[in-house]
């Protein structure tokens, strides 16, 4: 009865393995599962090992208890509401819902259940508090089913959690501490350094030898990573401002790097770099190119998205378009990335497209952050 | 299942915390709680062993801890000392191994609650290293050809505060809970359970002062529970005034405690 819920989990990509599952029908045989509420406890604590996939879970546990629990009442309160729906509630008019079928209304409840990915409050389309949409609870629409403690059938299916776990999926929005934490993952250790006595393995080595002194030395653990940061400000890129500085604070207190560049640019990177964000200090990127060696990790922040001509064309002065530049980049540096925070669904944006040929583009959340730093590992 | 958790006299559980808790004894498998530092989750271990009347045993991890380390450690240094300055006997082994804080939780005649505090703190390798000791209840020291088998499996609670993420294979043998922070209403009932005795008037105004600077964005470190604890000792010590909350923002330094943040408000308020 309970492997829809298993299944409801492995497809929105909650990855539950066997052992869990079996610890998790080990508790129901010992009586840990006495309500839905605890039941839906007593899976989280094991089926899912992350704060990240804690609003998935709401969601696989709605779909997947949804038929057990609601079709029934479901079914009988439409039934009765739509026979006398004047009686339904006391004379208020009619809400914009006015459905014909008792079928396509119950339908259309489960396909909103299933589109719907958070938590909702008002509006007139998906089902949760307050509002006119025709499902929810404490709305105003008159042709519709109350979920919850609205009125109505009183039993239907919710989650006994109040908190909005949205906040910590991972495909949403960046926080600081989430960018340290995977940024972090972007330094190597390498031996190097001059060499320095290793206490504890020469008093082991030591004391294995009877008190014959034998002395080891070892070499220092330093970090080589060294990365580069090119940032587009400015224009199209206001709306993302937050997001980047956020991005710049937390590379920027990440003590994981050998040494940290932080170049500024508007649009596209042509002949000119600038230190400050007010694009004011000025710097040759001929002159930062050939600071650049194959170990250097070059990030792109930007939407990449401009009028064709800024990335084709060349300005007067400039020996190559804005398309010539960062080839320059991806030459000189071949582990380089670009960070977009349009989300993927814009990406066929013409010169999206032909920057994303040049360079590996990730969406700038936690999750398109860790296969950016993924690409970025290793080599050289 | 004989005894359960129900929380304590002075820790305040919801109920997911308790099914996770309980889901962990019963189980038999360690519980491992995560959430933002001053969620109180070291709390959590003692108040466990105090509902479930057990002894209490903490192993504090820290950047140089190694996984032997919490099994025993052999004091190779003072048996050398013995052995070149003759004092006592160097041939028996067993009195230089020194067990720790697992081997204790092990050897214990009664079962033990044993948290492991900070787990996400040692080097990346640490949680696997210690897989196998968790999952069979016992080690080998090799230096006296003998096993340790635990007498009674310990209750194990395990924190992290989320600086690295854990393995796998580490991860899908715990019960996980994570600590949110706490609503305004469990935050009444918290700082009913520590301070009962503070003016309504004073405590409502803290912690509207409080929920303000928790949702101001960009904070680099937000105030979490602890410091909402302190700051209210703080309050009431130096006899503030709720009025005095409302306009000003008195010993700001107890909840705000990066220069940046403090800077923040000082502006603000002035």
């Amino acid at each position: 009865m309970l492997e829809p819920l298993l299944y409801c989990l492995r497809s929105n990509g909650v990855n539950v393995g066997l052992n869990e599952w079996l610890a998790f029908q080990r508790g129901l045989k010992a009586g840990l599962a006495s309500s839905t509420d605890s039941l839906f406890f007593l899976g989280r604590s094991l089926l899912v090992h992350t704060e990240a996939d804690f609003d998935a879970y709401e969601k696989s546990f709605l779909m997947a208890f949804r038929d057990l629990e609601v079709s029934q009442t479901l079914i009988e309160d439409l039934a009765r509401l739509l026979e006398n729906p004047l009686d339904y509630e006391d004379g208020r008019a009619p809400g914009q819902h006015d459905f014909e079928n008792l079928r396509e209304l119950i339908e259309k409840f489960q396909k909103t259940l299933e589109e719907q990915n958070k938590r909702h409050r008002g509006g007139n389309r998906w089902v949760g508090t307050g509002g006119t949409s025709p499902w929810g609870s404490g709305g105003r629409s008159n042709t519709g089913l109350a979920l919850g403690r609205g009125k109505g059938m009183g039993t239907g299916i919710r989650v006994p959690d109040s908190i909005d776990w949205g906040v910590y999926r991972q495909d949403q929005e960046l926080r600081t501490r989430d960018i340290q934490i995977t940024l972090k993952a972007l330094r190597t250790l390498e031996r190097s350094g001059p060499e320095v006595l290793d206490i504890d393995e020469s008093i082991s080595r030591t004391a294995d030898q009877g008190g014959e002194i034998d002395l080891c030395f070892k070499q220092d653990r330093a970090n080589k990573v060294r990365v580069v940061l090119l940032l587009d400000i400015g224009g199209s890129m206001t709306p993302y401002a937050q997001l980047v500085s956020q991005f710049f604070t937390a590379a920027g207190q990440t003590s994981a790097f050998k040494s940290l560049e932080v170049w500024h640019f508007h649009n596209c990177v042509y002949g000119t770099l600038y230190s400050d964000e007010d694009l004011w200090k000025r710097t040759d990127t001929e002159t930062v190119l050939s600071g650049l060696t194959k170990s250097h990790r070059v990030i792109f922040v930007g939407d990449a998205s401009m009028a064709p001509w800024e990335l084709h064309s060349r300005w007067s002065k400039d020996a190559l378009n804005g398309l010539g530049w960062l080839a320059r980049f991806k030459k000189r540096c071949p582990k380089s990335i670009w960070l977009n925070p349009e989300p993927e669904r814009y990406w066929d944006h013409p010169t999206i497209k032909a920057i994303h040929e040049l360079f590996p583009m990730f969406p700038l959340n936690v999750k398109g952050l860790k296969r950016a730093i993924k690409e970025l590992s290793g080599g050289y | 299942m004989t005894k359960t958790f129900t929380g304590s006299s002075s820790y305040v559980a919801n109920e997911a915390l308790l099914a996770s808790v309980n889901a962990a004894v019963t189980l038999k498998r360690p519980l491992l709680v995560k959430g933002e530092p001053g969620t109180g989750k070291t709390l959590l271990a003692s108040a466990v062993a105090e509902s479930l009347d057990m002894p209490f045993i903490r192993w504090h991890v820290k950047s140089t801890t190694k996984a032997m380390d919490g099994l025993y450690t052999y004091d190779v240094v003072q048996r050398l000392n013995d052995s070149r300055f003759g004092d006592g006997d160097i041939s028996d082994i067993r009195k230089y191994i020194k067990m720790g804080p697992v081997g204790e939780a092990f050897l214990s005649e009664r079962q033990v609650v044993l948290l492991i505090d900070e787990i996400d703190k040692a080097e990346i390798e640490f949680p696997n290293d210690l897989l196998r000791e968790l999952d069979e209840m016992a080690f080998y020291i090799p230096e006296l050809s003998e096993t340790v088998s635990a007498v009674h499996r310990p209750i194990i609670i395990i924190t992290s505060n989320a600086e690295r993420q854990l393995p796998d294979a580490f991860l899908r043998r715990c019960v996980f809970h994570f600590i949110d922070f706490p609503s305004e209403e469990t935050m009444r009932k918290i700082v009913d359970v520590h301070h009962s005795d503070i003016d309504e008037e004073v405590l409502s105004a803290a912690m509207n002062r409080f929920y303000k600077v928790r949702r101001t964005r960009d904070l680099r470190k937000p105030p979490s529970t602890s410091e909402l604890l302190d700051w209210l000792v703080v309050l009431a010590a130096a006899g503030v005034s709720a009025d005095k909350i409302k306009v000003a923002f008195p010993f700001a330094g107890v909840l705000l405690k990066e220069e940046n943040d403090l800077h923040k408000f000082n502006r603000e308020v002035s």
